[in-house]
């Protein structure tokens, strides 16, 4: 199987920490970066000239660039709006839902608050995800709250 | 002015691989779905070229041979879904019969390479069915779990909010409302 590559911005040092550690125990074949801001998450994907990402995370509040705001860029730029995107957020409002599924989002994940959700969750985002990448799916349909 | 397309997508398949086939000048013959026999030899570079300009229309040429059992395993989920026919066995014994393999080694196979449990996968294709069909406007939950031969609503209904985590009416009206902002914008 083919190396799977993510990305993840979050402002949170120790959110960054359980998402590192969630992946590794995971034991897939993939490769994460970790950025702390929009504005470094930007630049990041703009400066790529490798294969983009598989999957981006992507924390709803930053300082700088939130997360709306790099969406929107990501859906309007021509290299990047194919990228499949994941709020992670720690809101659950329904409101916030919606708003980030009508401005593109594909996966809207409420942070878990323990550690093997955590590792659950992402497994499930990440297969589910290579499941419409492999299976010839229309990924515009590909919406999913965890 | 607003196009509502229908396509047929291995006739799609069928053609743009017939065509990129063609313009190397090779002699080859359809001898299963998804799958073509070379009739000449090929270069590698040639073989290299070809794979590449497919992959462009995201066509892979599988060469291993766990991956290409995995894409047959995956080509009868999809005939057992789209079929109008009612079977009276269930999907396991379908899958088996077809590939004439044990169902416990195809389901092993399957979650080996894909990330995924077979049995999963055969659920979240039916939703992807039913998104679709959701979104076409043209049935309603009722016939939709008929055709995807759901014994209720209820049925169908639970499952879609265990894969997707909303409820086949948010998803129409979400969907709806991103279409419908793309085209403000």
């Amino acid at each position: 199987m083919k190396k799977i590559s993510i990305v993840l911005a979050d402002d949170d040092e120790d959110d960054r920490l359980f998402f590192k550690e969630a992946i590794e125990q995971l034991n897939l074949n993939s490769d994460l970066n970790l950025v702390e801001n929009g504005n470094e998450l930007m630049k990041y994907l703009e400066d790529l000239n490798s294969p983009l990402p598989d999957l981006v995370f992507l924390d709803l509040n930053m300082p700088r660039k939130g997360g709306l705001e790099c969406l929107r860029e990501i859906r309007t730029s021509k290299k990047l709006k194919g990228l499949t995107v994941a709020i992670y957020s720690t809101s659950s409002s329904e409101e916030d839902i919606e708003e980030c599924f009508v401005r593109g989002a594909n996966v809207y994940i409420n942070k878990p608050n323990n550690f093997e959700s955590i590792k659950s969750v992402l497994l499930k985002v990440i297969s589910t995800n290579y499941q419409y990448n492999t299976s010839s799916l229309n990924k515009d349909n590909f919406v999913m709250v965890v | 002015m607003k196009l509502v397309l229908g396509y047929h997508a291995h006739t799609v398949v069928k053609k743009v691989i017939e065509t990129e086939i063609e313009k190397f000048g090779i002699a080859y013959s359809y001898t299963d779905s998804g799958q073509i026999e070379i009739l000449n030899e090929l270069c590698p570079i040639q073989f290299d070229k070809l794979k590449k300009n497919l992959l462009d229309y995201g066509i892979y040429v599988q060469e291993n041979q766990k991956e290409q059992l995995v894409q047959r395993i995956k080509e009868v989920v999809d005939e057992f879904i789209f079929s109008e026919e009612n079977y009276n066995y269930k999907t396991s014994q379908y899958i088996s019969d077809k590939l004439n393999l044990s169902y416990g080694y195809i389901s092993n196979l399957f979650s080996e390479v894909t990330l995924n449990t077979l049995e999963y996968y055969i659920i979240f294709k039916k939703i992807e069915r039913a998104k679709t069909m959701i979104l076409s406007g043209e049935y309603n939950l009722t016939e939709i779990a008929y055709q995807l031969k759901y014994s209720s609503v209820a049925h169908l209904s639970g499952q879609f909010k265990k894969i997707t985590g909303l409820t086949a009416s948010n998803f129409f009206k979400i969907i709806s409302k991103r279409n419908y902002s793309l085209t403000e914008n």
